[in-house]
């Protein structure tokens, strides 16, 4: 040992420089989080953001969670959803969202749209509409954005539940996507408006509280909004009525028709809400997948989800034959129904196969 | 005439942001199929539509945030193409350790809260503002995340860093965030997501976090903190909007005033226990300016607590019936300028070093002058004790925290805020379900044994959150050697023997401390043994406690 301390070595040492290298010593070139399994072969830059911030008594919340609900329910847990995981931390968003990349997004988003309409606006273009389709914007894409803020507000409620950041995280940017586009929709139909003369701004919410023609939409949704497990609210929402309800209104018909009836603007709105969609259903779909194939919860896990594509595809359907008068109202008719609802129904059997459940009858061709 | 403008020949007439606010308002409708889960209930009656005073609409919030972001991100390239590591101030950085660690998780806790609150209140014009602030949270979560790492690859010491969020779960100074955390969502959602995070934490403590943190970590060459917080402070006034607006819908019913006035006096409180002593801590001893012309804590405590948010947020709830405790107003300022919670606190930290995961230097001549010159008397209290930690900082010395030449002893943990009990004249003691704890005060006595229960003066309450989980961080090690406490905790660098935490800053392998300087003294839990007292045992304690202790000259 060296014999017992000068005046330099208690004293500080004038540090140089506080940059990286300026010094080696135990500890100097550990550059890296180290403390979560990346899924790849290093850690992504949105893992690095995103795994472990929310803690879990299994992992390194040494002294479990301080407070709790009045029934002892801690502040996240395991039982609120029915589905169950051998690891929750296992799940990664496939679109790797964190913030940077979603305000990006979202951003070019808004662009892209206000450009759009701005750009038809200029040219008159909403002058050039059809008469018959002006009035299924008023009643039916006027209605149908109060569905998509109701999955709004309803995975914003389910970002609370999850067991992980992961999951949490993939499910908040679902609702953020969700309330930009049902704003989108709201706020387009209101500045068309200011063009075309008698423009019915309130026509949508009638028709999405009382049309018949929307009931089982509302029906639908609400059953979404007032499930009790979070898990069901996601997997209802992008399993089930997205590509049964959803994409049948927005690619089945509106994105369908709207050409040949002198619309090239809401195509262009309505199709952010299809990438949209994409990134939200890979997500989902990953998440599934992996609950469906976890070696200890797999069976059950099947059992359940299988349980909720029959209780949402029933209603779900239900919502889609009751929207099958719109086909009819365009003067022009380019698109038939029945081919849009077979091609939703081919869309939701491949989702339901990618995470191994069994198709309802109700769904084959 | 004026000039005739591309604007102007282009420009079409749109419609109003009012407009545009109410349609988007009217978005919303009450379920007639099925009703809403309401899973996180309240005890507070909302029976007025919030109304919403900011009037945004996504469309116009995500570019103006991504632009935001474009700052930030040009910044810190900014920043390393300056060389701002090569003068940055290494004590700074390392209490940035403590402090990135914690905050990440508050401030997605924040994001989850918005669920909360945005289910209970009535219609859908506070919407969006809940909307963008659930955004805006996880916005400053990964933000935070991206600064930290920044930190970490190119900062001298990355170790504490590179163990981040696992640290965040197990240190006894982490604690205290999590506290602060999980205050945001759980138990009743208005008295968490709305009284204890917005109408408090927001409104109150985020300029102490986000304003006066940053001006101190550019005093020492960190010119990326305040890149990044100043630019998450941006959010926090649509933020403090939301929170009153909810506020001004239940305030006018008496039947909450009740529950009103316990979430103030509670949030109050636990946001000056676990704020200041952080926050306070960062600011005064983790910075090398000494310039006797900054403001201390104490005065951008009296600023931004007392006159910004006593003055003109609390006191005028008054008019509304609501009681305000001025008396926790003035307990908590005493502490700070009278009672040295700050310097206490940052004295615990600094004796607690090795179970820490972040370095510590000692407080120099040149800092005392400081601190005597704003804290008058620091010097007899504090001096000799930074003195023995800097003796002390060398291996081979014995452990400041088991070192009975100096003459510090180890505090009682605070139930309550989970800061342990400083302030030795305020310590208590209370029976709750017929368990003994202890306290920092008796306002945290008080939060414990009367706010967070079943019933509140005679008033049911039933959806009010409990304390619960391993409070006391010693229990977690009692009887442990504090060498495998450390291994346990996973603060070893690694090489697998060097500590994670030094009380220096020295960079040399040498001076560095391993697990052989510190094994072979064991850890104990002081409830644990408080409760073994017998009820007259107990009282001397109580009293000995209170008397606090006295540093032995160091020379
Ligand atoms: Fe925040
Ligand atoms: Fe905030
Ligand atoms: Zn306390």
């Amino acid at each position: 040992m060296m014999p017992s301390s000068t005046i330099e070595s208690v004293s500080p040492t004038p540090v140089k420089s506080g940059a990286a290298g300026s010094a080696k010593f135990p500890g100097s070139e550990s550059r890296k989080y180290n403390y979560f399994e990346p899924k790849g072969r290093k850690a992504s830059h949105y893992e690095d953001m995103t795994v472990d911030v929310q803690p879990d008594p299994e992992r390194y919340l040494l002294q479990d969670w301080i407070i709790s609900f009045p029934d002892g329910t801690p502040t996240y847990s395991k039982d609120w959803t029915a589905a169950k995981s051998s690891n929750w931390h296992k799940f990664r968003a496939v679109d790797q969202e964190w913030e940077r990349t979603h305000y990006q997004r979202q951003s070019t988003i808004c662009g892209m749209v206000q450009n759009t309409i701005e750009n038809g606006r200029k040219s008159g273009a909403s002058k050039r509409f059809d008469r018959a389709w002006i009035k299924i914007l008023e009643d039916h894409l006027g209605a149908y954005k109060h569905a998509e803020f109701g999955l709004g507000t309803s995975t914003m409620q389910a970002q609370r539940y999850g067991y992980t950041q992961m999951v949490n995280n993939a499910i908040l940017t679902n609702a953020s996507y969700k309330l930009r586009f049902a704003q989108d929709l709201t706020l387009y139909l209101s500045e068309i408006g200011l063009d075309i003369e008698g423009f019915n701004n309130e026509a949508g919410k009638k028709h999405w509280l009382e049309d018949p023609i929307w009931q089982p939409t509302r029906r639908s949704v609400e059953s979404i909004m007032g499930s009790n497990d979070y898990l069901e609210q996601y997997f209802a929402t992008n399993v089930v009525f997205e590509p049964l309800v959803g994409e049948l209104f927005r690619s089945g018909f509106i994105m369908q028709v709207a050409a040949s009836q002198n619309d090239f603007i809401t195509p262009a709105v309505v199709s952010a809400a299809e990438a949209d969609y994409e990134r939200n259903l890979a997500n989902t779909v990953e998440l599934f997948h992996l609950l469906a194939e976890d070696e200890q919860y797999g069976t059950h896990n099947i059992g359940l989800f299988n349980s909720w594509l029959h209780k949402h595809a029933d209603l779900a359907l239900d919502a889609a034959h009751h929207l099958q008068p719109i086909w009819s109202q365009p003067r022009v008719k380019i698109a038939s129904f029945a081919d849009a609802l077979a091609q939703a129904k081919n869309r939701i059997r491949g989702i339901a196969t990618e995470i191994q459940l069994t198709v309802p009858a109700s769904l084959a061709v | 005439m004026s000039a005739l403008t591309l604007n102007k020949i282009t420009a079409q007439k749109g419609i109003t942001i009012a407009e545009a606010a109410s349609r988007v308002a009217d978005l919303g409708w009450t379920p007639s199929y099925v009703q809403e889960a309401m899973t996180f209930p309240t005890d507070y009656k909302i029976s007025k539509t919030p109304r919403d005073p900011m009037k945004q609409v996504l469309r116009s919030y995500f570019p103006m945030q991504e632009e935001k972001d474009n700052r930030v991100y040009g910044a810190l390239d900014a920043a390393l193409r300056g060389d701002m590591f090569r003068n940055v101030e290494p004590r700074w950085v390392e209490w940035m350790k403590l402090f990135l660690a914690i905050i990440p998780f508050p401030e997605i806790s924040a994001a989850r809260s918005m669920a909360m609150v945005a289910r209970l209140a009535p219609g859908e014009e506070l919407r969006t503002g809940m909307t963008m602030q659930m955004v805006d949270e996880f916005r400053h979560s990964t933000i935070q995340m991206n600064l930290k790492k920044w930190y970490m690859e190119n900062y001298i010491d990355p170790a504490g860093f590179d163990i981040t969020e696992a640290a965040f779960g197990r240190c006894y100074a982490t604690t205290i965030g999590r506290q602060f955390a999980e205050g945001f969502l759980t138990g009743d959602a208005i008295t968490a997501a709305n009284v204890y995070l917005t109408v408090v934490a927001e409104t109150a403590f985020t300029n102490t976090l986000f304003v006066a943190m940053p001006s101190e970590a550019a005093r020492n060459g960190d010119y990326a903190l305040p890149t990044v917080f100043l630019s998450v402070q941006s959010d926090e006034s649509r933020h403090i909007g939301n929170g009153h607006s909810m506020l001004m819908a239940m305030i006018n019913d008496p039947s909450n005033h009740q529950l009103l006035e316990r979430d103030l006096k509670y949030a109050f409180w636990q946001n000056h226990a676990i704020v200041d002593a952080a926050i306070g801590t960062f600011i005064e001893y983790g910075t090398t300016n000494r310039d006797k012309n900054k403001e201390s804590y104490a005065e951008l405590w009296h600023r931004w607590i007392y006159e910004d948010y006593y003055r003109t947020y609390m006191l005028p709830l008054e008019k509304y019936g609501i009681k305000i405790h001025h008396d926790d107003v003035a307990a908590a300022w005493d502490r700070i300028v009278k009672k040295n919670y700050v310097h206490k606190t940052a004295q615990f930290f600094s004796v607690g070093w090795s179970l820490n995961f972040w370095r510590i230097e000692a407080q120099t001549e040149k800092d005392f002058e400081w601190f005597e010159h704003k804290y008058p008397g620091w010097y007899s209290e504090f001096g000799d004790y930074w003195k023995w930690y800097a003796k002390l900082s060398k291996p081979g010395e014995t452990n400041i925290v088991f070192n009975a030449d100096v003459g510090y002893v180890y505090p009682h943990r605070c139930w309550s805020c989970m800061v342990p009990c400083l302030i030795r004249e305020e310590f208590c003691c209370d029976e709750v379900d017929g368990k003994m704890y202890t306290y920092c005060s008796e306002q945290c006595r008080w939060t414990h044994k009367v706010a967070f229960a079943a019933e509140y003066e005679g008033r049911a309450t039933p959806a009010m959150g409990r304390f619960s989980g391993r409070r006391e961080w010693e229990e977690c090690y009692h009887g442990w050697d504090i060498a495998d406490a450390i291994k346990d905790l996973g603060f070893v660098r690694p090489d697998g023997k060097t500590l994670t935490p030094q009380p220096h800053l020295r960079f040399e392998e040498k001076d560095m401390w391993t697990l052989d300087d510190v094994r072979g003294h064991v850890l104990g839990s002081p409830l644990r043994s408080f409760r073994a007292l017998s009820p007259a045992e107990r009282d001397v304690a109580v009293a000995e406690y209170r008397k606090g202790f006295t540093i032995n000259p160091c020379n």
